[in-house]
C-alpha cells in the first residue's frame, strides 16, 4: 500500500474521529470564551485536570457519566477563577491563563503522587466502549467511520451542533457574541456584562476538561502526567483556523486529526528513512502554518482581551 | 462593585502587595499540606532548612536559580513591551544546542575565547528561535503566544532527534544524550568542589545590563512606550515593528544564556529532561518581580528555593513535591491580584 492509498482506508478515518474528539470538546470550549472576549489560557491545564477528575471518580467506583459530570465540574471551577480574575477584576487574560494552566496541572499532579504514591504501571479503569449504532453502523466506510466510535464521541459532535443554535439562535447566545463584540451595546440593554462572560468562561472551561477526559476515559483507559502534551495549545489554534464558528472549528478539528492518524501510518511506513521526531514535529508545524495562512482574514472578535469597566469608555 | 484608578500607590501598599500574595500562597500550600497528612508548621520548616539551612542548601538553591535568573529576564523583557514570549524553553533548549555544538571539541580554542565563543553563539541561537515568532507578530498579525508555545514542542522533538541521531554520544550506552563538553568549554566554579558556576555571576550582571538598557538607553524608553500605547508610541514617531522585533532578539538571546549556562556550567552535557520546564517558571520569576530586572534576581532565588526545598522536604516528610509547582502557580495569581489592588480601589455601590 502506498502512502496516498492509506487516505481511502477506513482504519485512518476510523482513528481521526477518535482523535478528532477531545479537540472538538476543547476547541469548541475555547471559542466560547473567546466569543464572549476572553482568551483562556488555562485550556491546557484545565484539560490536564479533567483527564484526571473524570478518571479517578471511575477509578474509585463511580459511574462513567458521573466521571464525565465530575471531570465538567471541576473544569467549570477553574473556570470560574480565571473569569473572576479577568472579567471583574480585569487582570492579563496572557498571565492569568498561564497562571491557570500551571495551577491545575501541578494540584493534579500534586492529587495523583498523593492517592498513588509509587507506582509501576498506572492503575486502569474499564472505560467508554465502541457503541455502533444501530442501522447508521452497517453504511459503508462512513459507518464505521463515524458511527462505530464511543458514546462520548457522539457527544462532541451532538455538542457542535448544540453550541451552534445556542450561540447563533438563542438570545442567550446573541448576548455572548456580543459581549465579545461590543459589551456596551449589551450593557445598555441592562444585561449584566459580567456573568455573561464569567457563565462563558465556565461552561468554556466545563468543555475543556471533557475534552481532557476523553483522553483518560475513551481514547485510553489510564492517567499518565504529561498526557494532554500540548493539545491545549493546538485547540487555541483550531479556534483562529476556524474562524470563532462552531461547524469550522469542526471541520478544522477533524481535518487535524486525520492529518495526525497520517503520520502515524507514515512513521510506521518510513520510520527507518526518516527520523519519527519529523512526524511527530508535522502536527504542530501545521497548526502554526494555520494559523498564518488564517491570521490574514481572521475576524477577531473585536472585544477580545479587552477588560470592560461599567461606565468607562 | 467597580474599580476606581487611584491617583497615587502609597509606599505601604506596594509593600502589602507582595507580602499579602505570600500570606495566600502559604494558607493554600498549609492546607495541601495538611491534606496530605502531614503537619503544616515543620514541614514549612524543613522547606526553608532544605533551601537555606546549610552552606549546600544555599549553593544549590544559588545554582538552581541561575537559569531562572536568565529566563525571569527574558520574560521580563518581552512582557514589558507586550511581546508574549512563553517560548523561553524552546529557546534555552537552541542555546544548548548551540553550546553542545561548538563545545564539544568541534573548535578546539583555548578558553579564554571559546567559553565567549558559546555564551554568544547560545545567544543568537535563542535570539534566532524567537525572531521567527517575533516577524510573524509584526509581519502577519499572527499571535505569538501559540507559535511560541508550539514550537517549545518542535524544539524539544528536534533535541530528541539530535540525541538519538548527529549529538548522540557514542560512549553514552544507548541513552539520549550528547557527548560531555570538553574543560576549555566548561565555565569555571565559583567555590572549588561546588556545584555554582560562573552562570550565576553571567546571570547577576544579565539583569544589570538589562535594568541600564530599561531605564537609562532610548531602547529602554522605546519597549516601555510600546508596551504601554503600541499605537500612542506610533503616533511619536517610535518605529513598533522594529523595537517588537529588537525586544525579541533581546529576549530570546537571555533565554538562550540559560541553555548554555546549564550545559557548560552545571549538566555537561545535553539530555532531554535539561529544563524542567525553567522556560515556564521564568514567567513566573518575571511576574513576581512585577518586570523588574533587577527584582528577578531576588525572585529568581525564591523560586529556585522553594523547589529545591520542596524537594528536600519531599524526601523525608513524604508530601509530593508537587507543592512547589503549586505554591509557584498560587503565587503568581496571587501576586498578580494583590498588584491589581494597588492600583486601583475598590467602591461598594
Amino acid at each position: 500500500m502506498d502512502a496516498f492509498e492509506i487516505i481511502f482506508t477506513t482504519t485512518l478515518w476510523v482513528a481521526a474521529i477518535r482523535i478528532a474528539s477531545p479537540l472538538i470538546f476543547a476547541t469548541l470550549g475555547e471559542l466560547i470564551c473567546e466569543r464572549a472576549g476572553i482568551l483562556n489560557l488555562g485550556i491546557e491545564g484545565i484539560m490536564v485536570a479533567g483527564s484526571f477528575a473524570g478518571w479517578v471518580t471511575v477509578y474509585a467506583g463511580g459511574d462513567l457519566w458521573l466521571g464525565v459530570l465530575v471531570a465538567a465540574l471541576v473544569g467549570a471551577i477553574f473556570g470560574l477563577l480565571h473569569g473572576v480574575l479577568v472579567v471583574p477584576l480585569g487582570l492579563s487574560q496572557h498571565v492569568t491563563g498561564i497562571g491557570i494552566t500551571l495551577l491545575a496541572s501541578s494540584l493534579t499532579y500534586f492529587v495523583y503522587r498523593l492517592l498513588f504514591p509509587s507506582l509501576t504501571s498506572p492503575p486502569r479503569i474499564t472505560p467508554f466502549q465502541p457503541l455502533p449504532l444501530p442501522g447508521l453502523s452497517q453504511i459503508p466506510f462512513l459507518g464505521e467511520a463515524l458511527f462505530s466510535q464511543t458514546a462520548l464521541t457522539y457527544l462532541a459532535f451532538i455538542a457542535v451542533g448544540v453550541v451552534a443554535y445556542i450561540l447563533y439562535r438563542t438570545p442567550i447566545g446573541l448576548a455572548v457574541r456580543t459581549v465579545g463584540e461590543n459589551p456596551a451595546a449589551v450593557e445598555a440593554q441592562g444585561i449584566d456584562v459580567t456573568w455573561i462572560r464569567i457563565g462563558a468562561v465556565m461552561c468554556g472551561s466545563a468543555l475543556m476538561a471533557i475534552g481532557g477526559a476523553f483522553l483518560t476515559m475513551s481514547a485510553v483507559d489510564a492517567f499518565y502526567i504529561n498526557m494532554v502534551n500540548g493539545r491545549g495549545w493546538i485547540c487555541i489554534a483550531l479556534v483562529v483556523f476556524g474562524s470563532w464558528r462552531p461547524g469550522k472549528a469542526l471541520l478544522g478539528a477533524v481535518l487535524f486529526a486525520a492529518f495526525d492518524a497520517y503520520q502515524i501510518r507514515l512513521q510506521q511506513k518510513y520510520g527507518t528513512a526518516i527520523p519519527y521526531q519529523v512526524f511527530l514535529m508535522l502536527p504542530y508545524i501545521l497548526s502554526i502554518l494555520a494559523l498564518v495562512v488564517m491570521s490574514r482574514r481572521a475576524g477577531y472578535p473585536r472585544a477580545l482581551m479587552v477588560p470592560y469597566r461599567k461606565g468607562e469608555r | 462593585m467597580r474599580l476606581e484608578p487611584r491617583a497615587e500607590t502609597s509606599l505601604a501598599l506596594n509593600l502589602l502587595a507582595p507580602v499579602s500574595a505570600l500570606v495566600v500562597s502559604l494558607i493554600i500550600c498549609g492546607l495541601l499540606v495538611a491534606i496530605a497528612g502531614a503537619a503544616i508548621l515543620p514541614t514549612f520548616g524543613l522547606v526553608v532548612k532544605g533551601a537555606f539551612g546549610s552552606q549546600f542548601a544555599l549553593l544549590e538553591t544559588l545554582t538552581r536559580s541561575t537559569p531562572l535568573i536568565f529566563t525571569g529576564l527574558a520574560a521580563a523583557v518581552a512582557f514589558r513591551a507586550k511581546l508574549w514570549n512563553i517560548g523561553a524553553e524552546a529557546q534555552l533548549y537552541m542555546g544548548a544546542i548551540v553550546c553542545v555544538v561548538l563545545g564539544t571539541g568541534l573548535v578546539p580554542l583555548p578558553s579564554v575565547v571559546l567559553i565567549p565563543l558559546i555564551l554568544i553563539a547560545g545567544a543568537l541561537a535563542g535570539a534566532l528561535t524567537l525572531l521567527g515568532p517575533a516577524l510573524l507578530k509584526t509581519r502577519f498579525g499572527v499571535d505569538e503566544v501559540v507559535t511560541t508555545l508550539l514550537l517549545n514542542f518542535i524544539i524539544l522533538l528536534f533535541v530528541s532527534l539530535l540525541l538519538e541521531g548527529p549529538l548522540k554520544d557514542p560512549m553514552g550506552m544507548g541513552w539520549p544524550q550528547s557527548s560531555r563538553v570538553i574543560a576549555d568549554a566548561t565555565l569555571p566554579k565559583l567555590i572549588h568542589g561546588k556545584r555554582l558556576h560562573l552562570g550565576f555571576v553571567l546571570a547577576v550582571l544579565s539583569a544589570v545590563t538589562v535594568w541600564f538598557i530599561n531605564a537609562r538607553t532610548t531602547f529602554g524608553y522605546e519597549m516601555r512606550a510600546v508596551g504601554h500605547n503600541a499605537r500612542a508610541a506610533a503616533f511619536a514617531g517610535i518605529p513598533v515593528n522594529a523595537v517588537m522585533v529588537k525586544t525579541a532578539l533581546l529576549s530570546g538571546g537571555l533565554a538562550g544564556l540559560a541553555g548554555v549556562s546549564e550545559v557548560a556550567g552545571l549538566k555537561g552535557n545535553l539530555t532531554l529532561d535539561l529544563s524542567p520546564g525553567f522556560g515556564y517558571t521564568g514567567i513566573v520569576v518575571a511576574m513576581l518581580a512585577l518586570l523588574n530586572p533587577l527584582a528577578v534576581i531576588a525572585t529568581a532565588i525564591f523560586v529556585a528555593a522553594i523547589f529545591v526545598g520542596a524537594d528536600a522536604m519531599s524526601r523525608s516528610a513524604g508530601v509530593p513535591s508537587y507543592i512547589a509547582n503549586v505554591m509557584v502557580a498560587v503565587s503568581l495569581l496571587s501576586m498578580v491580584v494583590a498588584v491589581m489592588f494597588t492600583r486601583f480601589k475598590v467602591s461598594w455601590k
